[in-house]
């Protein structure tokens, strides 16, 4: 690139994207009025593509499928949704909104997804993935051991990346528009150079891997060309740059289909060119936010084939695009830039949406006008959530990261993660009341616990037997997921995305509990209150009859959330003995996604007095109406589980009523920014926010046509209201909205 | 355990009679506020939001450390400018037991507010006044006496007004609140003559009016009490805004809350 006004630094010399934005950032403090509306361009092609939504919406979710060509990276021509207006090109296929196959991570699933659409793939590639080409899901299932299947089957473990790809693993899609790929090849050719024997398992799979990366590149050229753009060489100014980083993103996608695929850090690098352009008086603010607003609409559009059951998990076809904006730089100057600010106008100029899911990374030291923004955009859009800088920078080691998926840390370019889904801590303590038993089947699940006859729940005799549960059924989550990663390595490596990161990254290997709330509530129950268990004729609970009262997570009371905050450290414990392939570290983070309404079904009744079938509390959120000592309260108890201990995220949905917040807009900001201090100024990790009444909610599930743009977050992103199930959206209704008297 | 003669509720001693307790005060002073709203209550004015803290009887009694405790809990959200309201009913009443508690909260660098009806001043609230209290809210009536009465049931709204001039001496910051009813307190006399009397306060920050609405009423039937404002309608948005224009002319800031 030309450095002619451009400090340098290593970047110059290597690959280090980070050291060129800590060289030549211009930090904004100032407010968001320089801040300018759409371009005509921009709102004629948001049209199209409003229109071509509703036409999905209308078409069972999906507009079309391509049912011929297995995509890669420079799969299918050039598509544009408006060429002459279109300033930053590029979709996933030829046409808006075609969703296509990605078949390595298992062609059953593909197989599925069409048939749900009516449709079937290509006789030919039937053919050859039913005879000769294996895929991840053939190579999972042929390793899983039958206790693996058992733990699977009867939803202990859940949600395992082993029909459909692993995602969260973010490229360094920046690199792209800085070095251009010449020169990735050649530093990725010296890396290979240097990868020697003696050749053991490892040094030989690393080889093969930088050699795919390797071809990546190259493809990634060609994808360019398509578009007439020369990848080749670096980015000369902001158009190209926002343009090429939108180039080595969609490449990305186009390759793969995991569940979360972020899009990392890009704000404030790529205002590092469009200040140098405002500078040289190339473009006016006009162009600028062109740019910007045109590469959130294509990632707005970004789309994967999902079949039914997808949604259960995964509700409102999220793609989890998430770009995270702000934070601090080691030195203590601020990461806002302008382009920070421009990334959240988007949601003005285009209306509120789930994606890209823009996750703000606060620190108390942010600039006050970048701070009230954030809280405004969050009040008018609900669209938005915030994760703590502070906290995240100085336990992890870096202040250049994104978040992988909903709210876990991920440095850039330096080291990756594997996704490990979560298992169902609740269900695990109804092995410890039941012998190590599945409360529904009877089936033995865990050995070495004994039946438990004492008509009352003793609370050191039920600790004891869930440590043991915990402990087995660790060893066994630990057993999947080494063989997950293995498979997805061998037969659906993400070569694209790894060919911008580090030859050789540090990994971790994050896992997940789901029902956390539900544990605590129990365990309290039992040690404050007496609690009887109600068994059939089997001697498997189906029931709890509580004498007395007990204090619920959610109230600031010590004497419950300290045993949430054990379990999470206990858990944690028993999953850091266990040895992980790649040598990864193992993480934890306590989040569901929307499978809390899943689990609740999945799961019997507990000793909190919860009724089999309730939905779990998403994420680490107290269980819905028991936190009743107001929004204070409920936030300070999640803030007590430790970091620490749950290193890949700690997911809190907050929600409350506008006015609550404030009777002026002023005082509406003013609070929110003063909340998000406060909560993570406890060391808590993360907060959705949603500030919306109920009554729209229940509006919008009765005219759902009316609100097609009515975002809401749940755990750890956000989806279309209107593009959930009723029973996710009742569920979303029944949770706590803060309100005041 | 009720002195009504003295205008005052007897406690145990180191606590206050609460009604109920809210965590994410945003309606009752600046920022983020823990509301304390104590039992008890002099006056029974035909809005009033909750009837149910006039009786002097009931409400729960708190260790004022317990308070100190539980505004501690909260004071990472109060920010620069949020802190702790006592309110009501009306909470000088309890003003002996208000000076202790106060007195912890200034110690602990917590902001303190009374939302008060200015109807006690007694030694107590004199040095609330002068000393503890950072903000005081002042409930103004009516600009009428016979008004006043008939909003309150009680004579002599002289004393809200020595309450002002207490705190205007005092140099320290007050807020005037005023319920504007149609017909009743939204009359532009009223609101001139009360532009008039405080314009010259130096004190005054702000006035922030409360349009009448009748989300109370309810619990007005749970006490068994005839609700007699039925026939009084809520503002429309002209009026509130005509009201504001009016104010604005006396008033450094107005607000509608
Ligand atoms: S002074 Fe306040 S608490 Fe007392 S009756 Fe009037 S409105 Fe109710």
């Amino acid at each position: 690139m030309e450095v002619k006004q451009l400090k340098s630094g290593v970047w110059t010399e290597s690959v280090n994207v980070r050291d060129f934005v800590f060289n030549n950032i211009t930090p904004y403090h100032g407010t968001h009025d320089f801040l300018v509306g759409p371009s005509e361009r921009t709102q004629r092609l948001w049209e199209i593509c409003k229109e071509a939504t509703q036409e999905e919406r209308q078409n069972n979710g999906v507009r079309s499928v391509d049912t011929e060509t297995i995509s890669t990276v420079s799969a299918f021509e050039a598509g544009y949704i408006d060429k002459e207006n279109e300033v930053i090109v590029g979709l996933q296929t030829d046409e808006l909104l075609k969703r296509t196959m990605k078949p390595f991570g298992g062609f059953k699933v593909v197989q599925k997804a069409l048939s749900e659409q009516g449709l079937e793939p290509n006789k030919s590639l039937t053919n050859l993935f039913s005879k000769y080409v294996k895929t991840h899901n053939d190579g999972v299932f042929d390793a899983y051991t039958s206790e693996i299947k058992k733990f699977r089957s009867l939803g202990f473990l859940t949600g395992l990346p082993d029909n459909y790809a692993r995602g969260r693993i973010i490229g360094d899609y920046r690199r792209v528009a800085l070095y251009g790929i010449n020169f990735l090849i050649e530093s990725k050719k010296a890396d290979l150079e240097n990868i020697t024997g003696p050749m053991s398992d490892a040094v030989i799979r690393l080889r093969e891997e930088v050699a795919e990366q390797i071809k990546a590149l190259k493809e990634m050229i060609e994808l360019g060309a398509k578009y007439d753009l020369d990848l080749a060489r670096p980015a000369q100014n902001a158009q190209e740059a926002v343009q090429w980083t939108y180039m080595a993103y969609l490449a990305a996608v186009k390759s793969q289909d995991g569940a979360a695929m972020s899009l990392g850090n890009v704000s404030t690098f790529l205002d590092i060119f469009i200040e140098k352009d405002l500078e040289e008086g190339l473009i006016t603010e006009v162009e600028a936010q062109e740019y910007i607003d045109q590469f959130v609409m294509k990632l707005r559009m970004v789309r994967h084939l999902r079949m039914g059951a997808y949604d259960e998990i995964f509700a409102g076809d999220p793609t989890w695009v998430t770009e995270a904006i702000g934070g601090m730089l080691a030195d203590g100057r601020s990461k806002v830039t302008k382009t920070s600010f421009r990334f959240l106008n988007t949601l003005y100029n285009l209306g509120p949406s789930p994606e890209p899911n823009i996750t703000i990374l606060w620190s108390e030291s942010l600039p006050q006008n970048f701070k009230d923004y954030c809280a405004k955009v969050s009040i008018d859009t609900s669209s938005i959530q915030f994760e703590n800088d502070n906290l995240m920078r100085e336990n992890r080691g870096s202040d250049d990261y994104g978040i992988a998926c909903c709210v876990s840390y991920q440095e850039l370019g330096k080291s990756i993660q594997f996704f490990g889904a979560r298992t169902n801590l609740a269900k695990t303590l109804l092995l410890a009341l039941n012998g190590g038993r599945c409360e529904f089947t009877g089936q033995q699940v865990v050995d070495g616990i004994p039946e438990y006859t004492d008509e009352y729940l003793d609370f050191d005799k039920v600790m004891a037997n869930f440590k043991i549960a915990m402990k087995e059924v660790a060893r066994v989550y630990n057993d999947s997921m080494n063989i997950i990663h293995y498979m997805h390595d061998k037969y659906y490596y993400e070569k694209a995305q790894m060919a911008l990161i580090d030859t050789n990254p540090s990994i971790n290997l994050a896992y997940g509990i789901a029902g956390l709330s539900i544990v605590a509530d129990s365990l309290s129950a039992i040690k404050h209150a007496k609690v009887k268990p109600i068994r059939n004729e089997e001697g498997l609970t189906v029931d709890f009859k509580i004498e007395g009262e007990f204090p619920c997570y959610g109230n600031d009371d010590d004497r419950v959330d300290l045993l949430a905050r054990q379990a999470v450290a206990d858990f944690n414990n028993e999953l850091k003995q266990l040895p992980v392939y790649k040598n990864a570290e193992p993480t934890m983070s306590v989040l569901t996604i929307t499978s809390n309404v899943s689990y609740g079904k999945k799961t019997g009744a507990t000793p909190d007095g919860r009724a089999h079938g309730i939905p779990f509390a998403p994420g680490a959120n107290p269980m819905h109406g028991r936190d009743k000592n107001g929004a204070i309260a409920s936030l300070n108890s999640v803030s007590k589980i430790d970091y620490k201990d749950s290193l890949d995220g700690i997911s809190n949905t907050f929600s409350i009523v506008p006015k609550s917040l404030g009777s002026s807009e002023q005082d509406r900001i003013d609070n929110l920014a003063t909340t998000l201090d406060g909560y993570f100024s406890r060391n808590a990790q993360h907060l959705n926010v949603n500030v919306l009444n109920k009554e729209t909610l229940l509006d919008a599930m009765e005219n759902p046509g009316e609100y097609p743009q009515l975002t809401i977050r749940v755990s750890g992103y956000a989806v279309n209201f209107v593009r959930l199930t009723k029973e996710q959206q009742m569920e979303v209704i029944t949770r706590s909205f803060h309100e005041s008297m | 355990m009720l002195n009504i003669n003295n205008c005052h509720i007897k406690n145990l001693d180191n606590t206050l009679r609460v009604h109920s307790i809210e965590s994410f005060g945003t309606h009752d002073g600046p920022g983020i506020r823990m509301v304390v709203f104590l039992q008890g209550c002099k006056l029974k004015c035909l809005y009033c939001h909750n009837p149910d803290t006039i009786q002097t009887s009931g409400g729960t009694e708190y260790q004022i450390e317990e308070l100190v405790g539980m505004a501690l809990k909260m004071k990472p959200y109060f920010g620069k400018k949020g802190g702790v309201t006592v309110s009501g009913g009306e909470p000088l009443l309890q003003s002996k037991e208000l000076v202790p508690f106060f007195k912890r909260l200034k110690e602990e660098g917590i902001h303190t507010n009374i939302d008060t009806n200015g109807r006690v001043l007694n030694h107590f609230t004199k040095e609330l006044l002068d000393e503890y209290a950072d903000l005081v809210m002042l409930d103004i009536k009516h600009m009428t006496e016979d008004g006043y009465e008939f909003l309150t049931g009680m004579r002599n709204k002289e004393t809200t007004f020595t309450f002002a001039k207490h705190r205007e001496a005092s140099g320290k910051a007050m807020w005037l609140r005023y319920v504007l009813i149609p017909d009743i307190t939204n009359k532009p006399e009223l609101l001139h003559a009360m532009g008039q009397y405080f314009k010259d306060y130096k004190t005054i920050e702000k006035i922030e009016i409360q349009p009448y609405h009748k989300l109370g009423i309810h619990k007005w039937e749970t006490l068994g009490w005839e609700y007699q404002l039925k026939d009084a309608r809520e503002n429309t948005e002209e009026e509130i805004n005509a009201a504001s224009e009016i104010l604005k002319n006396y008033f450094k800031e107005v607000k509608i809350n």
